[in-house]
């Protein structure tokens, strides 16, 4: 999984060589059965394992419930299921990664957390076209790693679309 | 100076702008009720020195040219030469008011309209008989005083330190400062001694000072600050007669008030009086500004520790006693000192509603004159405490309420007289704790609440049906529904239908209940009853299937196994239950949540009977008590959003959340149990219905 961390910019062939690093962003990878997504690690606070949830009475089919996490009440969302996959049936194993937006915090529960890759701005692609299907919105945009498609999570979109869900 | 401490001290400043305004106003008001007490007098005047003081280092120069035409008005009263009246006593008010909303335009950046002042600041000048009103920096030399009784008197203290003085760590400062204390002080510093820069030893004393003190206290008072320097200076106390303040001009030190000095200017105003309502102000307290949100940090802190401390007790519980017999006994010590700790913290949340009730007397002024009616205002209990989050909430239900009294309880004062009753209206506003409650009451001896009114409109509206024969309270408590409104015209103060049902449901969402006794022709009596705070709550735990769920205890009336055969089902309407004769409506928590794996026969369950203010009582059905407990209440809508018939969330001993219900949401939210009290019914849940079915 580490034998090709890539060196800032490495992803692709630098087009000019400068002396400063040219600017890269980083990103937490996670896999979702069998796509690799990612989140801006910025907005990650931390990562931790499955606890059990407590059920909020009408809420949406991706939101599993709230957690306690150090005295705040934190929505747990199914990103499976936000996805439009199946529902993730969580076991001991799910990883929840804690994420801030604005002044929110939620947990989006994930399969396993992969790794920490560095990518320069400009090597993001943008999602293609297709046609339709609302669900692109959800991604901020597409990146290539090592031959394999990471998709890069767009979460101001997640998180307005979630509260536009449980309104 | 970065303008970041610049804005920090500015918002000090108005901070205590908004206390020295309050203490005015209090003593305005003692003015009024007939307190002749020159100390009245000299505090008004203080406050406003101290404003416009504070105003001229940020140099506000519009509010402190008007405050010193204030100043100098106050001055002449406190000297004697303009003798308090009716009038004068309005003006007074008025010119605080307009201070007041100067202050408040210097805050908001606002600025108040061109002019906004020059009337007030007209009469003012005419009160004090001057030809035109002074420019602000022109100073403002006081009158000699009268030798009154109680009058200040007026000491010359020399002080010329000896070098031990400064070797022994001592510091003329703070002696001076101490000083101050006890009234107005001037200082001079003598510089005779001082020697050239090359002669002098940075170690040595050379400054002595002339200190003018003008107090009242005895000269063996003044005595005592200097009793551990007395033989490390040269000290000489002399009496120099009766004055008044010697000197009004802002000196440098006074002009920017710290917290300190403001402080000491509460404890200044005469701690001795005989004046019940004062002697409830922290006199002489020893105060520190805490940003509130370093105490609720606390607080949230403090609630953690509850959390983790149940957890330990549950987990103690799980060991054989004779393990370790000393764990028990140190976990039973830690809970107490928690629930100690937890006091405490809570109690710095807590303040006198008097912040609240300060605000009242000029909205019942405007208004009243606004509307051609007297009405004098009074208040009580204004020192009872109560979390500050509560306080701040409580502004606008009281409002309404005082409006409303105004508006619709006072009448015209002729309809008074005719009546029978003084022209001028009294209302009151009075504040107390009652069993872990505090209750606020708003009374007026105005018309009351005139039922055939009430209940016509309400029939015209749809709120009553046409053949209902409702009792007289519930026909008060009419006037809580949305769009009740009697006022025959709609006037911009009252009578739009938006006042009361706001009013019920600010204090619902406090966790209060209000409620209204009226007799007619001789006024209404308006209770509102809140908890001490919002914080933390007395729950009882139910579980639901494989959930736990915090009723608040305040909104259980009872809680029972009910028999097969008291559970009928009503056609169209869902279940209810027989209790005592009374066919009370049932909730399935487990099917309006959608809970699975729960108990669907209220016989095999449990039903707590829960009731809120205006909805009636219904029976939750859930599957089992497990326990009342006190829970902190933790905000469900900051990371996720509001939640139907959820009023928040709480951390429970085994580190889990459970969701504490709201009673009136899920009421609104299953409107068919109506049919067996249902004589008020609102219009508005059509959709929540079909929801639930």
């Amino acid at each position: 999984m580490h034998d090709s961390h890539p060196s800032p910019g490495g992803a692709r062939p630098a087009s000019h060589v400068s002396a400063v690093t040219p600017p890269t962003v980083q990103f937490i990878t996670f896999m979702l059965g069998e796509g690799q997504y990612g989140v801006d690690i910025m907005a990650v606070r931390e990562i931790k394992g499955w606890s059990e949830t407590t059920a909020i009475p009408n809420a949406p089919r991706f939101i599993n419930g709230v957690i306690n996490l150090r005295g705040i009440i934190v929505p747990i969302m199914d990103l499976r299921a936000r996805f439009g996959m199946e529902s993730t049936a969580p076991t001991r194993m799910s990883v929840v990664i804690i994420i801030n937006t604005g002044a929110r915090t939620t947990g989006l529960l994930v399969d396993a957390v992969s790794d920490i890759i560095s990518i320069a701005p400009d090597a993001i692609r943008p999602i293609p076209d297709m046609g339709a299907g609302a669900r692109e919105n959800l991604l901020g945009g597409l990146v290539a790693l090592n031959e394999r498609m990471v998709s890069l999570v767009s979460l101001e979109f997640l998180m307005s679309a979630e509260m536009a869900g449980t309104a | 100076m970065s303008g970041n401490v610049f804005d920090h001290l500015k918002s000090t400043y108005f901070q205590e702008c908004s206390e020295l305004l309050d203490q005015v106003y209090t003593h305005l008001t003692a003015l009024d009720d007939g307190d002749s007490d020159p100390d009245t007098v000299h505090g008004i005047f203080r406050g406003i020195h101290s404003i416009k003081g504070g105003g001229g280092a940020f140099g506000f120069d519009r509010m402190v040219a008007f405050a010193h035409v204030f100043e100098t008005l106050l001055d002449l009263l406190r000297d004697g030469k303009v003798v308090l009246n009716k009038d004068l006593l309005g003006l007074l008010l008025r010119a605080t008011d307009a201070l007041s909303d100067l202050i408040a335009a210097e805050r908001t950046g606002v600025p108040a309209a061109a002019g906004f002042e020059t009337a007030v600041r007209a009469e003012l000048d005419e009160a004090a008989s001057l030809p035109s009103a002074p420019t602000p920096s022109a100073p403002v030399r006081s009158v000699a005083a009268q030798p009154a009784s109680g009058q200040p008197g007026l000491y010359r203290i020399q002080l010329q330190p000896h070098e031990t003085l400064f070797k022994n760590a001592s510091e003329p400062l703070l002696l001076m400062r101490e000083l101050r204390r006890l009234g107005p002080i001037t200082v001079v510093a003598d510089l005779a001694r001082l020697p050239g820069l090359d002669a002098l030893d940075p170690e040595s004393a050379y400054i002595g000072w002339t200190i003018e003190l003008t107090t009242d206290a005895s000269a063996a008072r003044i005595e005592e600050i200097f009793e551990f320097v007395n033989d490390q200076c040269d000290l000489t106390i002399t009496p120099a007669g009766v004055s008044a303040v010697p000197e009004l001009e802002p000196e440098p030190e006074e002009a920017a008030p710290t917290p300190v000095a403001s402080a000491v200017a509460v404890a200044t105003t005469k701690p001795d009086s005989p004046d019940a309502r004062r002697a409830e102000q922290p006199a002489a307290a020893q105060t520190v500004r805490v940003d509130v949100e370093k105490v609720d940090r606390l607080v949230n802190l403090v609630g953690e520790l509850v959390i983790n401390q149940a957890m330990l007790v549950q987990l103690g519980a799980t060991l054989p006693s004779d393990m370790c017999p000393g764990l028990i006994t140190g976990l039973e010590t830690l809970s107490q000192h928690l629930r100690e700790l937890q006091e405490g913290v809570m109690a710095i949340r807590t303040q006198p509603v008097k912040s609240v009730f300060s605000r009242m007397p000029r909205l019942v002024r405007e208004l009243s004159s606004q509307l051609g009616k007297e009405a004098k205002l009074f208040i009580s209990g204004e020192g009872t405490e109560i979390d500050k989050t509560v306080i701040e909430q409580l502004a606008d239900p009281l409002t309404h309420l005082l409006r409303n009294a105004i508006d619709h309880g006072i009448e015209q004062p002729s309809d008074r007289v005719a009546q029978g009753k003084p022209a001028q209206g009294r209302i009151h506003l009075a504040a107390e704790h009652r069993s872990g409650r505090i209750v606020i009451e708003v009374s007026d001896d105005g018309r009351g609440i005139d039922r055939a009114r009430v209940l016509a409109r309400a029939r015209t509206r749809g709120l009553v049906e046409p053949d209902a024969q409702p009792s007289e309270e519930e026909i008060d408590n009419l006037i809580f529904l949305p769009g009740f409104s009697t006022a025959e015209t709609v006037s911009n103060i009252s009578g739009r239908g938006v006042g009361m049902d706001v009013v019920r449901r600010n204090i619902q969402a406090l966790g209060g209940r209000v409620t209204v006794q009226a007799r007619q022709g001789a006024g209404s009596r308006f209770l509102l009853s809140l908890p001490l705070t919002l914080a933390i709550l007395d729950g009882m735990i139910v579980a639901v299937g494989r959930e736990s769920y915090i009723v608040p205890l305040t909104n259980i009336v009872e809680s029972l196994r009910p028999r097969r055969q008291d559970i009928n089902a009503v056609v169209g309407s869902g279940d209810v239950v027989a209790i005592r004769g009374e066919y009370v409506p049932l909730l399935y928590l487990a099917k309006h949540f959608g809970v699975p794996d729960a108990v669907t026969d209220a016989s095999h369950g449990i039903v707590v009977v829960v009731e809120n203010e205006g909805t009636g009582q219904v029976g939750l059905v859930v599957d089992e008590l497990l326990g009342q407990q006190q829970v902190v209440v933790k905000s469900l809508e900051a990371n996720y959003g509001e939640v139907e018939g959820i009023g928040g969330a709480t951390i429970l001993g085994n580190g889990r959340v459970a969701l504490i219900l709201d009673i009136a949401g899920l009421r609104s939210a299953s409107a068919p149990g109506r049919a067996s009290r249902g004589e008020t019914r609102r219009n508005s849940n059509g959709h929540a219905v079909a929801a639930l079915q």
